[in-house]
């Protein structure tokens, strides 16, 4: 049931290095900085984002996600569900206005799975980048790199699967839209959609908690993704795997890393969810297909890189 | 200037190294194989190496992985290690 979780919003992400990290995800993804702050984190948006900003990067001493925040339809919703994950006995912490720069206040909580989370309603709109929303052209020039056109997904490594499974589903109102589950019945993977996407945010089982496995942008089309691959040679940049497609929602997709190791993912197509459909399931023993549908074996990197 | 070369104690394999290479980008080149490679970017800890002997500098590495005692020690990361002469080294860490 839909509970006024509308998308992902934002992801903040932790980098060795700032300048190496905004190079990376401005000239290579081509994502465009908004703004930076006194603390010194860069925002940074996708060009069909209509919020001013989707990917936040601080620098850390060690890399990884901070935090994932989905944007609510209205501040009530924020309030309302706060109760909610507070009757259920989750902490959270309420961060007021303007922490991150032109965002609302934002309630924050932690998954069984070690995540944190976030939930906010206000960002600014600074429309979509270079085309605005009254008689837009087809695409802006002047993106760089791959011109990635959305933040996407997560994909997030941890335990407790059937935990966060229902505090994401009865609480916050995502629906299981693909799953892998072991011949004993233990779902060892969980991909989550509050909208139509095949996913909004996945997890795979681990036992160390609050691990980051991919934060993954849209592409529009497979050759997008070529181009991407071909980026990655030319500026010799570390490639997990692919261009491939996906088994779990068939997406067509290439990991790579960021230059503090944090993997990201680059896709395009893929599948779509309503919430009168149920999950699409694959067998663990299928998990290689259900991964890398055409190498149909996982590679060690999969389970076991990780920031 | 001569050729720079690592020595890998446990396989006794000689690799050349190139100015401005990391330590494990001139592995790969050689076809020399680490039990394992993630994300080259200093994040996973999977490349971690043992230094014996030898001057390298360091980029930045996850201090998850890499602690201050580590780096004393010469158990480093090897994409993240520079080396600025010959070097003797070993794939097997204690730690790993
Ligand atoms: S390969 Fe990940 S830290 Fe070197
Ligand atoms: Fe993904």
């Amino acid at each position: 049931m839909k509970k006024g979780v509308m998308r992902p919003g934002h992801v903040q992400i932790r980098v060795l290095d700032l300048n190496e990290a905004v190079k990376h995800y401005v000239e290579l993804m081509g994502l465009i900085e908004m703004d930076r702050d006194q603390e010194g984190r860069v925002y940074l948006k996708a060009w069909t984002e209509v919020d001013k900003y989707s990917v936040i990067l601080r620098e850390s001493y060690e890399p990884g996600m901070d935090f994932m925040g989905f944007k609510c339809t209205s501040e009530e919703v924020v309030e309302e569900l706060r109760k909610e994950l507070l009757a259920r006995g989750c902490e959270v912490e309420d961060i007021p206005e303007g922490d991150l720069k032109d965002c609302g206040r934002r309630v924050q909580f932690r998954a069984p799975t070690g995540h944190l989370f976030e939930l906010f309603a206000t960002k600014e709109q600074t429309g979509k980048w270079g085309v605005g929303d009254h008689n837009p052209e087809a695409w802006p020039r002047g993106l760089s790199g791959m011109r990635a056109s959305r933040f996407d997904h997560c994909l997030l490594y941890g335990p407790n699967l059937p935990e966060t499974l229902d505090l994401f589903s009865s609480v916050l109102g995502f629906d299981l839209a693909e799953q892998v589950v072991a011949p004993d019945g233990t779902r060892v993977a969980q991909f989550l959609t509050v909208g139509m996407k095949a996913h909004d945010v996945a997890f795979i089982h681990n036992d160390e908690p609050d691990k980051f496995h991919h934060a993954s942008f849209f592409l529009e089309t497979w050759h997008d993704v070529l181009r991407a691959a071909d980026l990655l040679s030319m500026t010799d940049t570390a490639i997990d795997i692919g261009p491939t497609r996906h088994g779990l929602t068939h997406g067509q997709t290439i990991y790579f890393f960021d230059p503090s190791g944090n993997r990201n993912e680059v896709f395009a197509g893929g599948d779509y969810h309503y919430p009168d459909h149920p999950p699409v399931t694959w067998d663990a023993d299928e998990l290689g297909k259900a991964i890398f549908y055409h190498d149909r074996q996982l590679n060690e990197r999969f389970l076991t890189v990780l920031t | 200037m001569s050729v720079l070369v690592a020595l890998e104690v446990t396989s006794g394999s000689e690799i050349t190294l190139r100015e401005d290479e990391s330590l494990l980008r001139s592995m790969e080149r050689s076809c020399f194989m680490l039990p394992k490679i993630g994300c080259k970017g200093g994040g996973c800890g999977l490349c971690k190496v043992q230094v014996l002997s030898g001057e390298y500098e360091l980029g930045k590495m996850s201090k998850k992985h890499v602690s201050e005692l580590d780096k004393l020690n010469g158990k480093v990361l090897a994409c993240r290690c520079y080396p600025k002469s010959d070097l003797t080294f070993n794939v097997n860490t204690t730690n790993r």
